[in-house]
Order: structure tokens, then sequence, then C-alpha cells
């Protein structure tokens, strides 16, 4: 990886925080709205240990549902205005590019995942143990970068053509599916749910980043196809 | 070029035309956009393409840009073939359509360093394409989204002046501006001609850009049937 291509990266991973520093639309509608959903999944399933059995899995599905409205609003910035297309006029790396919009995501993904593993626990009583506590923050790093490859992928694909906003959740749903399952059971093996023992947790951690690395070597490979009209 | 941020880098192949079209067809959807095009644009030229809508006027600058494919005949555009790697052509020219490609959320400021630091263009040249564009001062720190249309075009076209793009193609850039804008666009324009840049402008407002262009061209079902 040429470090030209690294600082253009930098530059565009820098470019989209700014632009959400200065929105707030993580803070402002994606957050509450992950929220919102975490505290409905509360009313839909009540009390009685339910909940708690089943937070790792409900957790990771609003954080799905907030990555489909996080990868819309990194897209949206591009297209708004056309700067996805002068960029890709002016012949600036596609590399680059992907690795910049996918970073963005990544740290943007891993706020938000910070706050709904805070409200895992005090909605639904998940508790963490001290033992799980590097497998959780290792799940939440490999599902974060799969998900972010991921939505970068389908985000650009999706950035062009028409009704992108409904397109988008069909093409990503179904394949983040092995992301929901291994960050599901990764976490499941932090929190102790289920007395699962933490090296449990582990093989999915391995699926994670397997997951990870085959996305984001084919995103990176195939972004500039995929961005061409 | 003087606060151009740099001068453009067609040294290479200032012998030759800068844009060289024979027989050009290009396909849109299965349809002839261009048909047979025959065009020759030398460096440093100010060319407007006029003719009516669906003419193919658009097509032509996106070919120009190497976005869209030449299907068949010649074309070379600063010296690159069109019918080999269109890629290689594409950080040398600049090609700004209805919408400017900036940041709305961003400032001025923040658009050109964004830019600046893409194509690696020094403190000094930036400097010097915010000047010329007229940005420089209180209008730096604004919102783009606060910018007049005529404002916001301006600072696309500062944001060629960084890439020092060498062939500019526009297409309708006095769409949506007001006088004040239009003469603040025609101002910058000439400044970018002037200093070798290759420029051609679609337009419906003629008048306007008759000013501007050393030479017309007209455009009709996809071929120029009249050069002035």
């Amino acid at each position: 990886m040429s470090a030209g291509r690294l600082r253009a990266a930098r530059r565009i991973a820098v470019k989209d925080l700014l632009v959400e520093r200065r929105s707030r639309v993580l803070v402002n509608q994606v957050l509450p709205f992950s929220g919102l959903v975490m505290v409905v999944f509360a009313f839909a399933l009540g009390t009685g240990g339910v909940l708690e059995r089943a937070a790792p899995g409900l957790m990771w599905l609003a954080v799905l549902f907030s990555t489909l409205i996080t990868v819309q609003r990194s897209f949206a910035i591009e297209t708004a205005d056309g700067a996805l297309e002068s960029l890709r006029v002016a012949g600036i790396d596609p590399v680059a590019l992907f690795l910049g919009k996918a970073a963005a995501l990544a740290v943007e993904l891993i706020a938000l995942i910070t706050v709904l593993l805070g409200l895992a626990v005090v909605l639904y009583g998940a508790e963490p143990r001290a033992e799980g506590v590097v497998l959780l923050v290792t799940t939440a790093i490999s599902a974060t970068c799969g998900l972010a490859a991921l939505g970068t992928i389908y985000g650009g694909l999706a950035a062009g053509g028409p009704g992108r906003e409904t397109l988008l959740p069909l093409l990503i749903l179904p394949v983040a599916a092995p992301v929901l399952i291994g960050a599901t059971r990764g976490v499941e093996a932090a929190l102790g749910t289920d007395r699962t023992a933490v090296s449990e947790g582990w093989p999915w951690v391995g699926l994670l980043t397997v997951f990870a690395v085959a996305v984001g070597v084919s995103g990176a490979l195939a972004f500039g196809t995929l961005i061409e009209d | 070029m003087d606060g151009s941020g740099g001068t453009p880098a067609g040294d290479a192949t200032s012998g030759a035309a800068a844009v060289e079209m024979n027989g050009v067809i290009a396909l849109l959807g299965g349809f002839p956009a261009l048909s047979g095009l025959d065009l020759t644009v030398a460096h440093g030229e100010v060319v407007l393409v006029a003719g009516p809508n669906g003419a193919g006027k658009t097509t032509l600058l996106n070919v120009c840009g190497g976005l869209v494919p030449v299907a068949r005949g010649s074309a070379h555009v600063l010296g690159v073939d069109l019918t080999g790697d269109r890629a290689a052509l594409r950080h040398r020219v600049g090609l700004l359509g209805h919408r400017n490609g900036l940041y709305g959320d961003l400032t001025v400021s923040e658009n050109l360093t964004f830019w600046s630091d893409l194509v690696g263009a020094t403190p000094e040249e930036t400097a010097r394409s915010v000047e010329a564009a007229g940005l420089a001062g209180r209008l730096a720190d604004v919102k783009v989204t606060a910018l007049s249309a005529g404002q916001r075009r301006r600072t696309a076209l500062a944001v060629l002046l960084i890439r020092r793009a060498e062939l500019w193609l526009l297409d309708e850039p006095h769409a949506g501006l007001d006088p004040d804008g239009r003469g603040e666009l025609d101002a910058l324009i000439r400044l970018a001609a002037t200093s070798g840049v290759t420029v051609m402008l679609a337009s419906h407002d003629l008048d306007r850009s008759r000013d501007l262009a050393d030479r017309e061209i007209t455009v009709v079902g996809g071929a120029v049937v009249e050069a002035a």
C-alpha cells in the first residue's frame, strides 16, 4: 500500500468525520433511532429473563439497522451535490476512496456500538464480566470492520442508482447475516449468556475477521468499477 | 498562471491539438448520442458548444472527460487516446456539470483544503487559487450551503484551479446565476483561458458565452454541423 494512497484515504476519512461533526446527523438522528429500536425491543419482549438472554442479538440487530442509515448518510453527502462524481472524474484513487469511506464509517459505528452496549446493560440487564472484556472489544472491532467494508461496497454501488434508499437494505441485510450471527455469538460468550464460556466466542471472532478481510479486499479491488456509471 | 494555482501541465502535448476527434460515435444506452463527430480544439482555445437540447453537447463533454467511451472513430484529448486507457486522462481534465461537487456542510476553505490535500497542491498554490476565484477573506469561512449560486460556482471552479486541470469542460456554467454571478464566473473563465487552459463550454446562454469564446461550434444530432 503506497503512502500516497494511505494519505488520500486518511484525508477522505477526516473529511467524512468533519462533515459528521458539522451536521451532527449521527448524534441527533442515528443514535436516537438506535436507542428507540432498543427500547421498542424491550417493550416487545418484556421481562422474565428473555431480554437478558436475547440482549446480544437485539443489540446487533439495532446496530445493523443503524448501519443502514449511517451508510445512506455517508453516501448522501457524496451524491447531494455530485461530489462523488467529481472525485471519480478527477481520477481520485478508488482504493483510497473505499478505505477512507470505510474507515470513517467504522469510527462512527464504533461510537454507536459503545452507546448501544451501554443501553443493553441499562435496558436489558446484560452484565459484562471481567474475563470477557477482551473478547467483547475484539468482537465489536472485527464486526465493525466487516460492516463498514460491506456498507461502503453497497453504499457505493447504490449511490448512483434510482431508489437507493430502498435498495440498500435489500443489498446489505442478506450479506450481513454472518456478521449478525458471529457478533451475537461472540458477545454472548463475552457476557456469559446461558453460561457460555469465553473460549466459545473466539471461533466467531475468527469468522468475523475472515469476513472483514474478505469483504475489505474485495471492496478495495472492486470499488472503482462499482462507482462507475 | 497568476492566481491559477499553477501552470497547466500540458507541455508534453503543447504541439498537438488539445482535442482531436474524427468520426467519433458514442453510444448512450445503445443510442448514438454522437454520430460521426469531427472536432479539433487548439490548446488554450475557448470553444462554445451550442445546439438544441438532446443534440449531444453534454455527451461530447463527457467523451472529452473520458467518462463516456468512444464506440467508433478516433479521439485524442490532451494527447491521450480515448479508445485506450481513458482513466489516464482524468486527473488532467475538469468537468463541471449542473452540480458543483462540493460538500455543503463544510466551509469554502475546508472544501478547497480537502482537494488541495488530495491532489498534493501546495498551500501557496491553494492560496493563489482562492484569491483568483475571489474567495479569500470572509467568504473562506462560510459554509457552502450559505453561499449564493454564483459563489458556489466560483468555489467549484477554484477546485479546478487547484487541480491544475488543463481542459475545462463546463456544462451550462451560467445556469441559475444572477447577472453578478455570471460576471464573476466569466472573469474566472477568462483568467483560466489567458493562462493556457483550454475551455469547452456548452451553453444555451449564447449571447453571454459568445463574449467568452474564441470560437463557436453547433452540434445537432450528435455531429458538428457548423463551426465559426
